[in-house]
């Protein structure tokens, strides 16, 4: 499955045998966590074009580098459906990087209404096998992997 | 498929790679596999088995067993013992779906009566064992009862009455391991989980209708302790996990580990999912004592799970599960990590056994076994049918979704007899049996590494996919 947006693109891979590997890009890092996002929403419902946005929340994290605050961040996507039903992605997103890196996110969403949300996978968590955030000549690149 | 050129054979079933293989490797790599299989593991199997010979205080190799599959960090199929005082814990070791396990009920019932019935049988085992993505069950917790549950594991059922003291006898540990401490628990953990008790999960998990077919009968006498004794008789197996509650507590302590290793233990790893703690530190105590409450939601999800089942039988055939032989042959996990005694070097060491996608195997006369199986050993149950969820991966899910759409594999099932309730047809092509290792090969190596032997063969007739 490809997918891209005027700004936002993500791949999933076909390597992994047993887990979902998607890598997200974007041309700046709030962009490629942004996508990322974006994928993971893709593995969730069926027609992500489906989720409106209905209802906000806000994140703000700090971890020690870019790739654990993509896991904390994706994570956090992951238990919100879980425990909470709601289907999320970014309205707007700032990082700042350093020593600890920060993220201030502001998600859009809607809760899971059967009838418009036909549920994909189930995705059980966000792994940190081979888990990179890594610049590229156009941008911002980011390889995650799923447990499903 | 490339097999590192440096593996030597060690016996049929054998291959050992050894710690020259890649820098930092402690043990070699041991693989458990018939040729044609370890021909079908692909190069990242010996490169993770080897990743994970690398922890401290690993115990004589890093193993693979037959239908070993490249995971997360840990290879599928892959055990590690660790030393309990130099050694360390890992969650990537234990995998996501704490105490994803099997279990394999008998009843008294041939084919033939339960032939008219099959549908509707289905139907209503999909409805009364919630499965698929985001889905509910029944049985709703409060948070005191959910923390009593956790330590209790499946006995918290059979004192409900969902189940019978002989279930308890027939499941790994009695369905509860000691030390379960939901004070290591996150209360994102316990409302991630408490309303999924009795549910299926969705991906690779499923619940079966099988039957003994004509020639599934290996082993005659030690099938018939097993109570499994005459082609045509019908079993139900199911594979299901610790939902979103084991989800949880694996995600809270993978993040935990990773940013205490290196600023706490000085440890580092090849790959960050094989992110681990010191077994004695704080934190690798929390971890193993909210494992066990994973693992014990998930004794208690199976055994809710069997309750169910039990209800629907009796529905159909308005008789009691006595009546209808509703039986645990044996309920055993395969992601786990357990304090277990074994003999290295010709002394008997504790130590700490990480299992990921691979399952114990007790030898006869073991003392953990029930009296009924004292003198044939525990069954292995090896999940797998012709069309859902085989044994090993052999392909990814996105490869056996372009191969193939949810619809065909439902039709292709239906002309084989078996008749499946789906939840998502995405879900059914990403399952398809050929992306899966051959279930009867993977039995066959495990019988010529001399693991275990071949008892009985079911076949299934009827599915509920996750």
């Amino acid at each position: 499955m490809e997918a891209r947006s005027r700004t936002r693109s993500y791949e999933f891979l076909e390597a992994v045998t047993s887990d979902l590997s998607f890598v997200a890009r974007g041309p700046t890092l709030e962009e490629a966590f942004a996508a990322a996002a974006e994928a993971l929403l893709a593995a969730t419902v069926a027609d992500p074009a489906s989720v409106r946005a209905s209802s906000e929340l806000r994140l703000r994290f700090e971890e020690d580098d870019l790739e654990l605050l993509l896991l904390r961040f994706l994570a956090e996507l992951v238990y919100r459906r879980d425990a909470e039903g709601l289907l999320l992605r970014v309205g707007r997103l700032e990082l700042v990087t350093g020593k600890p890196s920060r993220l201030e996110a502001l998600l859009v969403g809607e809760s899971i209404d059967p009838p418009r949300h036909r549920l994909e996978t189930e995705i059980k968590a966000v792994t940190a096998h081979g888990l990179r955030v890594v610049p590229r000549a156009e941008g911002w690149e980011v390889s995650v992997t799923l447990d499903v | 498929m490339p097999v590192p050129s440096s593996l030597r054979q060690l016996g049929s079933a054998l291959w050992e790679l050894g710690k020259g293989h890649r820098p930092g490797m402690r043990v070699p790599v041991r693989v458990y596999a018939t040729k044609s299989l370890l021909e079908t593991m692909d190069a990242q199997v010996f490169q993770q088995a080897a990743n994970v010979a690398t922890l401290p205080g690993i115990v004589r190799a890093s193993f693979c067993m037959p239908d070993a599959h490249w995971g997360y960090g840990f290879p599928i199929g892959g055990v590690a013992a660790m030393d309990t005082k130099r050694g360390v814990i890992s969650p990537g070791g234990i995998g996501f779906d704490i105490n994803c396990g099997m279990r394999l009920v008998r009843t008294g019932l041939p084919w033939e009566e339960v032939k008219p019935h099959l549908r509707a049988l289905v139907d209503a085992l999909a409805e009364r064992v919630p499965a698929g993505a985001g889905r509910r069950g029944f049985v709703s917790l409060e948070r005191d009862e959910f923390c009593e549950m956790l330590r209790e594991g499946a006995r918290w059922c059979v004192r409900r009455g969902m189940g019978t003291p002989d279930d308890l006898s027939f499941t790994e540990d009695g369905g509860c391991l000691s030390g379960a401490d939901p004070d290591c628990v996150s209360e994102r953990a316990i409302q991630r989980g408490h309303a999924q008790l009795g549910t299926l999960g969705s991906g690779n998990h499923y619940l079966e209708i099988q039957v003994i077919p004509p020639d599934g009968i290996y082993e005659r006498e030690c099938a018939a302790r097993f109570g499994l004794e005459h082609p045509g008789q019908v079993a139900v197996m199911f594979h299901c996990g610790s939902r979103g509650f084991g989800h949880q507590v694996a995600s809270d302590y993978l993040h935990s580990f990773l940013k205490a290793m290196p600023k706490k233990f000085g440890l580092s790893v090849p790959d960050r999912e094989l992110a681990c703690a010191p077994f004695g530190s704080d934190e690798g105590q929390r971890y193993f004592a909210a494992m066990k409450c994973a693992a014990n939601m998930s004794f208690a999800n199976r055994q809710v799970i069997l309750h169910r089942i039990r209800e629907v039988f009796c529905d159909a055939f308005g008789r009691d599960p006595d009546e209808l032989g509703l039986s645990t042959v044996y309920d055993v996990s395969h992601n786990i990590a357990k304090l277990e005694s074994h003999e290295v070097g010709g002394r008997r060491r504790r130590l700490l056994v990480h299992r990921k996608g691979s399952t114990r195997a007790l030898p006869p006369g073991h003392p953990e076994l029930p009296d009924a199986y004292r003198d044939c050993g525990q069954p292995v149950i090896v999940g797998g049918s012709m069309e859902t969820h085989g044994s090993g991966r052999a392909m990814s899910r996105t490869q056996a979704r372009k191969r193939i759409r949810g619809e065909a594999v439902r039709q292709r099932m239906a002309e084989r007899g078996i008749y499946v309730s789906g939840a998502s047809l995405r879900g059914l092509a990403e399952e398809a049996g050929f992306a899966y290792k051959d279930v009867g090969e993977v039995a066959q190596a495990t019988e010529a590494a001399g693991i275990s032997k071949r008892v009985v063969r079911l076949v299934p007739v009827g599915n509920v996919k996750g």
